[in-house]
């Protein structure tokens, strides 16, 4: 397992990462998720031993990443910064990288074939697309066939094709009882990845627990309702305790309703007994996004007494947490 | 997860522990780490170009140099500049034939090795490197080891083609022979010079990871140090100007002591070996202290 106790680094004056705990088990997806600036990519570097904390401790497996021998056969890493020289081939950059862990030459073409990028590897990585060059990390990552693995926005600059692939090779991993830390501010996609979520913002631990959790947790959820006798079934609910609110004009003679407070399956048995007619009857899941919003409003850079998160993190941040609602076919290079 | 699948499924993986190689728990020796770092080296175009650079002009320029004051040794000889200099090519014609392409040709060699660690930054490469080998120490110590061996070797070709080819211009001239006293040693001491300085401007460069920075200074060392203490006043002027590390080492490109020079040529040699081992000491320090 990957254990970070009481991680703190600042950077000139300014606290990155502020003693954070948190514990990434084995055998599931771990998302690592926060808005832009909120220390996720510092906190990687940090158990990556690229950084140096100002307290606390990180370790993989009980160690330091730096006590590790040969460590790219324990973890494998994709950092959110480029790593590569450009006027180097795909295929040289990974045979320095084997080499310098002992690993046979044959191991560049297994995970170049794994990668897709068989066909391309005597071409200078400068040449690269932001996908192939995402494609190079990810090879670079398994190369020591690794027990753990480390990915900071593995999704970005991916086309849907990719960014499938790599949800469906971190599943596998995972149920191989590897353990996976994947980072991203790209919530909805961490929705259908991750098994277990930690939020952090500013540095700080908001969330640690189930995916599922953090969004039933977090949000209250609606069940959204279309009938042609709004005024009989409202009476119905709220005689029960339930709250409704009109949310929509009453089209083709029904009207759509917002419920809140009472689960949709109350809801059919007090229509069926009341013989009133549905047209719809929709639990309204709260997205992880807005799971995530509630948790870290007030977390944001600048963002506790904005005018919005949103509004306040775009001074920041190009591309403000809230804003990727479009999820996994947005990040299609979109947020970069 | 409802659309069809487009790809493959991932893999192949090959099951933990079945690669071939050292075993997961022994580090991978020091011989690998070299391997790697001759990897990085070759694989990189501005290597290639900065030693094909390095051999053309050190030995065109010693051919050149060496060609016009063959050719115009009677018109000088009337100006009190030419005598003078051709009473120092006379005393020492090793000494000057070592100096009339090395002198551009080291700058070569100084791009290249500040080039070298300061790229990994520009790049980012210093991280995957970083990742490969967190102890960071033998990182930089396989990638000095490995340049050094390599400018070494072409050094030492470059160093004897240039004096084979400028001795036989400068022979209707004068003549000079590598069996001649302290010329041997001249020649081979240059190339031992070069490399030394290189890893001069490794360490430069591992000290200020920024190539126009790390290149500047360097080049500053090399050219611009050694006249600006020449303007120095007095015997303290002429003490530090003497033990700067390139006017230090290159007294081992001359046949033998001079009657100004406060160094013989090992002793400047030293000098320069010294200079380099503490910057790389410094160097290898604030790559361990430094966040990548």
């Amino acid at each position: 397992m990957i254990e970070a106790r009481d991680l703190t680094k600042v950077y000139s004056g300014k606290v990155a990462v502020d003693h954070l705990s948190f514990t990434v088990r084995p055998g599931r997806v771990t998302g690592f998720l926060g808005p832009n600036g909120a220390g996720k990519s510092t906190t990687m570097r940090l158990i990556l031993g690229l950084d140096r904390p100002d307290s606390g401790v990180a370790t993989i497996n009980g160690k330091r990443y730096a006590e590790l021998a040969n460590p790219l056969r324990t973890v494998g890493a994709l950092l959110e910064a480029k790593s590569v020289h450009g006027g180097r081939s795909a295929a040289n950059h990974l045979l320095f990288l084997a080499q310098s862990q002992g690993l046979p030459k044959s191991r560049v073409d297994e995970v170049l074939d794994m990668v897709g990028l068989r066909d391309v590897a005597a071409k200078r990585a400068g040449t690269f697309s932001l996908g192939m060059n995402q494609r190079l990390g990810i090879a670079a990552a398994m190369l020591g066939d690794p027990q753990y693995l480390l990915l900071d926005e593995p999704v970005n600059g991916l086309d849907p094709e990719g960014v499938l692939w790599i949800r469906n090779l971190l599943k596998y991993l995972a149920g191989q009882g590897r353990t996976i830390l994947v980072s991203s501010h790209l919530m909805n996609e961490m929705a259908v990845t991750a098994d277990h979520l930690i939020v952090i913002g500013r540095g700080k631990l908001i969330a640690d627990s189930a995916t599922g959790d953090v969004i039933a947790r977090s949000s209250e959820q609606s069940v959204r309702v279309r009938t042609p006798d709004a005024a009989r079934l409202t009476a119905l609910i709220e005689a029960e305790g339930g709250r409704v609110t009109l949310s929509g004009d009453s089209t083709a003679g029904a009207a759509t309703l917002t419920v809140t407070g009472m689960p949709a399956p109350r809801i059919g048995e007090l229509a069926a007994s009341g013989s009133v007619v549905l047209h719809e009857l929709s639990p309204q899941l709260a997205s992880l996004e807005e799971a995530f919003m509630e948790l870290t409003s007030g977390s944001l850079e600048f963002g506790e007494h904005g005018p919005g998160p949103m509004a306040a993190a775009g001074s920041t941040a190009p591309a403000p947490a809230g804003a990727d609602s479009a999820a996994a076919a947005d990040a299609d290079g979109g947020n970069r | 997860m409802t659309a069809p699948q487009p790809v493959s499924p991932p893999g192949p993986v090959s099951p933990a522990g079945g690669l071939a190689g050292a075993p997961a728990g022994t580090r991978a020796g020091f011989g690998h780490l070299l391997l790697s770092e001759w990897t990085k080296i070759r694989s990189v175009r501005s290597t290639v170009w900065a030693l094909i650079l390095f051999v053309v002009i050190t030995i065109g320029f010693t051919v050149l140099v060496t060609a016009l004051i063959t050719a115009n040794w009677d018109k000088g000889r009337g100006g009190g500049g030419g005598r003078e200099a051709h009473v120092a090519i006379i005393a020492d014609p090793a000494g000057f034939l070592m100096g009339a392409g090395v002198g551009l040709g080291q700058l070569t060699i100084c791009v290249l090795g500040a080039l070298l660690i300061t790229t990994e930054y520009s790049t980012g490469v210093i991280r995957a490197s970083l990742l490969a080998v967190p102890r960071r120490t033998p990182m930089l110590a396989a990638k000095a080891i490995v340049f050094a061996a390599l400018i070494l070797v072409l050094a030492e070709i470059v160093c004897f083609s240039s004096f084979f080819a400028g001795s036989a211009i400068l022979h209707s001239r004068v003549a000079v022979s590598l069996s001649d006293p302290g010329v041997a040693r001249a020649v081979f001491g240059t190339g031992l010079y070069l490399t030394v300085l290189g890893l001069l401007a490794l360490a430069v460069g591992a000290l200020i990871r920024h190539t126009a920075g790390a290149i500047s200074t360097i080049i500053g060392v090399v050219l611009v140090l050694p006249i600006l203490s020449g303007l120095l006043p007095g015997s303290w002027g002429a003490h530090i100007n003497a033990y700067l590390p390139q006017q230090a080492g290159s007294l081992i490109s001359h046949a033998h002591q001079q009657a100004g020079d406060l160094l013989s040529p090992w002793q400047g040699f030293g000098v320069l070996c010294i200079w380099t081992a503490l910057l790389l000491a410094a160097g290898i320090y604030l790559l361990k202290r430094r966040d990548a």
